[in-house]
Parts: structure tokens; sequence; C-alpha cells
């Protein structure tokens, strides 16, 4: 009778998180903020595979690490959300929910598995005006060993976590217009240590959740809008 | 689905259809109205939708139907909806039995909406057309037991640049009609109407126009179908699909429309 190797659990967690951080140290930031109008959600991203996805009709997704791992947590995101609006009601679907849920899906996954998930999200909410204790906008920050943080007008994940949270904690203002806080949010992923010095347009993924907008807010920015609000 | 499923996060349901995750993920939210009458074969009874009419026109497409429901022969509802939008590109009329039919519409457009969220991009007008066969050919052990859902599907094909109309039978055949249809329990007179009326290409105000008139011959001619009811102020529900999305047509330019056809009725001859 063979006994598996004794390995010390906070040993073990540290390597984990070491892996995990290494795997999502490579890929490219995202940066998340609140607007007079909604939510914003920019990506450092010239490809076609996208970051930022539609949940539901006001809440958004966005990711950053092992493609693979963060695109199957916003399908399970859109089928969680899509059952849980056909069994009750489309005001029903939260975003706290859905980042209660991510934080066991990707909590359980760092303590079981072998290899952790090299991810990190954001669940992001806007308000409605019109639904009474509905007004704020929420953003939740899911990382890889499933820590889940309520965070405050804006949010960052990816590589240079730090010195993006430190420029937008001087330079975020509360109620900034999109043409604004877009500039902002650019300005923002340009400082990350593997970005681009002058980011284009064309290699923004750019998405907002409109407040005002009825229904489903979720929409996607392209190249024209985005080189217009950049000015 | 309850939470506890999505832990299996490699082994649940990973294709784009709302409808096979919840038979694999949430059955007890896909029940079979068939299986529900199985022992006694009785069917209580149960509310039913009237006539629908859709029409090609010049901008795209448009769905009219009246708002009685009947139950046997009483009023169930004077205002019922029998027209939904079922994305920003597509309309449903439904006529048949209205429980099962209302759920209907409200699981296709689950349905178109969940698959363009996890693709990213939404179906063609005809995979929403063919998608939603499918629905009813699932009901076809319910519509053997009396509860038939039969409706009529329209929208713009944003490809093709032009509307389209489809009609349904309960084996969930589907068939493309090139000018316009009608289903329901005055479809036959609303037909009649239509093949004297229509015209390729009709303005908007001539749509609207054209199929107003469809349904007040339908409720002339058949009890159960509900046409305008001047005196409660209830009008046919009248939507267009377009190049620009769904439009819902004002109570107010349908009484014109109506006053319309019925002072031209009243015209004596030279």
């Amino acid at each position: 009778m063979s006994f598996p190797f004794y390995v010390n659990p906070e040993q073990m967690a540290q390597e984990k998180a070491e892996f995990a951080r290494k795997g999502i140290a490579r890929g490219k930031s995202i940066v998340t903020l609140e607007y007079a109008g909604g939510v914003l959600m920019v990506a450092e991203n010239p490809l076609q595979l996208q970051k930022l996805g539609e949940i539901y009709d006001r809440v958004a997704f966005a990711g950053v690490g092992k493609f693979s791992e963060f695109d199957r947590l916003r399908k399970i995101g859109v089928q969680w959300a899509d059952t849980e609006g056909y069994r009750f009601s489309r005001d029903d679907v939260r975003g706290k929910a859905l980042a209660n849920l991510y934080s066991q899906v990707v909590g359980e996954e760092f303590t079981r598995s072998p290899k952790p998930f090299e991810v990190e999200i954001v669940v992001a909410e806007c308000g409605d005006d019109e639904l009474s204790g509905h007004e704020k906008n929420a953003l939740y920050r899911i990382g890889f060993d499933g820590t889940i943080q309520d965070q405050k007008g804006f949010c960052a994940i990816g590589g240079s976590v730090d010195s993006l949270t430190s420029h937008l904690e001087s330079n975020f203002r509360e109620g900034l217009d999109l043409g604004e806080t877009l500039r902002l949010g650019r300005e923002t992923l340009q400082r990350a240590e593997n970005g681009t010095p002058e980011l284009p347009p064309e290699s923004l993924e750019v998405a907002i959740l409109e407040r005002t907008k009825p229904g489903r807010r979720f929409r996607r920015l392209g190249d024209d809008e985005v080189a217009q609000l950049l000015g | 689905m309850n939470r506890g499923d999505f832990v299996r996060f490699w082994d649940g349901y990973k294709g784009s259809s709302f409808m096979e995750l919840l038979e694999t993920e949430a059955p007890s939210l896909r029940p079979n109205p068939g299986d529900w009458f199985a022992e006694t074969g009785q069917l209580p009874e149960t509310s039913h939708g009237t006539t629908c009419v859709s029409m090609i026109f010049s901008g795209g497409a448009l769905v009219a139907a009246d708002r009685l429901a009947t139950m046997g022969y009483q009023v169930a509802s004077r205002e019922i909806e029998k027209v939904y939008a079922t994305d920003d590109y597509s309309l449903m009329a439904i006529a048949g039995a209205a429980g099962p039919a209302i759920e209907m519409a409200r699981l296709i457009g689950v349905q178109f909406e969940h698959r363009e969220k996890i693709e990213g991009e939404p179906l063609e007008l005809e995979g929403k057309a063919n998608s939603l066969g499918q629905l009813i050919r699932q009901n076809l052990p319910a519509a053997m037991q009396g509860l038939a859902v039969v409706p009529l599907f329209a929208g713009y094909d944003l490809r093709r640049r032009m509307g389209r109309v489809w009609k349904y039978e309960i084996t969930g055949g589907r068939y493309e009609e090139a000018e316009f249809d009608s289903v329901g329990s005055g479809s036959i007179f609303a037909r009649e109407s239509l093949k004297k009326s229509f015209k390729t290409a009709a303005s908007r105000e001539d749509a609207i126009r054209i199929a107003i008139e469809a349904l007040t011959d339908a409720a002339d001619e058949d009890r159960a179908t509900g046409g305008v009811d001047v005196h409660r102020g209830i009008y046919p529900r009248v939507k267009m699909c377009t190049a620009n999305g769904i439009e819902e047509v004002g109570d107010e330019e349908i009484a014109q429309a109506y006053q319309g056809i019925m002072s031209a009725r009243r015209q004596p001859g030279e």
C-alpha cells in the first residue's frame, strides 16, 4: 500500500498562486470604470477573440488570463443568467449572485484541482433609476483563487494591476462623461508593463452598459465610435 | 440549473441552444404538456387565441392580430397580447392554446438571445425560423391532446435586406410565404380579404390598412375573432419589423385606418 506524499497545504497554495499569477501576468490588462451614463470596459485587445461579453440586461463580463478558461466562465455566466431570468424574471438576474457563483467555481478549482485557473474576471452591473433599490452600479473582481472584491468606481485586472490601480486612484473622478472616461481608460492601459505606448482604437476592445437604454444595456463600441470619443 | 451544477465546470452543456441547455441542466423547466393529460386523456377548458395575419411590405414584414381570447363560447380576455417581438428583428404571432403559445414565445426569445450571447453573433433569420419549427415539433404530443400552437413568424433579413414570413403546422413543418398568410379561427376570412387587397411592395400606410381590413373581415364572420372594439377603445395589435428594428403601430394610426376602411365601404355606388 502506498501513501501519497504529504504536502504542506500552505506551501501548495503558495505554489499554485504563484503559478496562476505568472499565467495572468503574461496577458494584457482590462480596466472597468463607472461613468455618468453607466459602466465602461476597456481591454487592450487587437484580436478577434473577445475578452468582454454580455451576460444579461444589466450585467457584463470581462476576463483576462487563459482564454479557454475565462471564456468557459463567461458562457457559464450566460447559461446561469438566461436560466435564472427564464425561471424567475429579468430583474431577478443580479451581478452579485453571479459574482458569488464565479467565486465558488474558481475557488473550488483552486483548492481541488492540481492546476488552478489562470484567470481574473470582473462582473459589472449597471444600475437602473426606475427600479427602487437597484439604482447603484456594482463592480466585482474575482481572483484566480476565488477571492471576491466589491470595487467602487473602477477596477483593473491583468498583468500590471498595481500600477494601473494607482494611476486610477489618482485620476479617477465620479460623474465623468463617456469620452473622458474612455480617455482615462486608454491612458491607464498604456501604463501596463507589457502594453503598447500609444494605443490606437483598433487595439482596443470597448463595451459599455448604458443605464438609460431599455432592455439589454450592453453595447460594443466600434473602432469609429471609439476614435470619435477619444477625439 | 441549480448552482451546484456549475461545479461541473468542464462537463456541463457546451452548445449554444437554450432549449437543449434546459433539457440537460434544468429539465423541470421544460415539462412536456403532452404528459400532463396522458393518464386521463381529459383536457380542461383552456383559453385560445384567434386570428393573426402576416405580410411583406416595402419596408419589411408586418404582423397583426386581434386581442380576443376565448374559452369555449366565453370570452377569456379582451386584451390578450398575441404578437411578440422575439428579438430586434423578428416577430411571432400566436394562434391556438394561449398558455403554451405565450410560453413558447418567451422561450424562443430567450433561445435567440442566448445563442447571440454565447456565440457573439445572432442567428440568421432562417435559423430563427427553423429553431421555432423544432419547438413546435416538440409540442406535437400536446397538440394531439388539443393544445395546438400554430404561430406565424416574420422578420427582417439583414443579409438579404427584405422582410420574410413563415407559417407552420403542428408537426413543425415550416413554409415560407412570398406575400402574406393568416392563422387562427378567422384565418379563412382574413386570407380571402388579403388575397383581394394585397399589393406587392405596399407602403407602410397601405400595409396597415390591408392588415386591419383583413382582421375586420375575419371579426365580421368569425365570432371568436375580436377585431376593432370602438366602444372600449381596443384595437388589434400591429407590429412591424424593418431594417431599423421593431416598431409597434400606435392605436390612433390603427383607428384612422379603420375609419378609412369603414367610410369607403359605406360609400354609395355611382
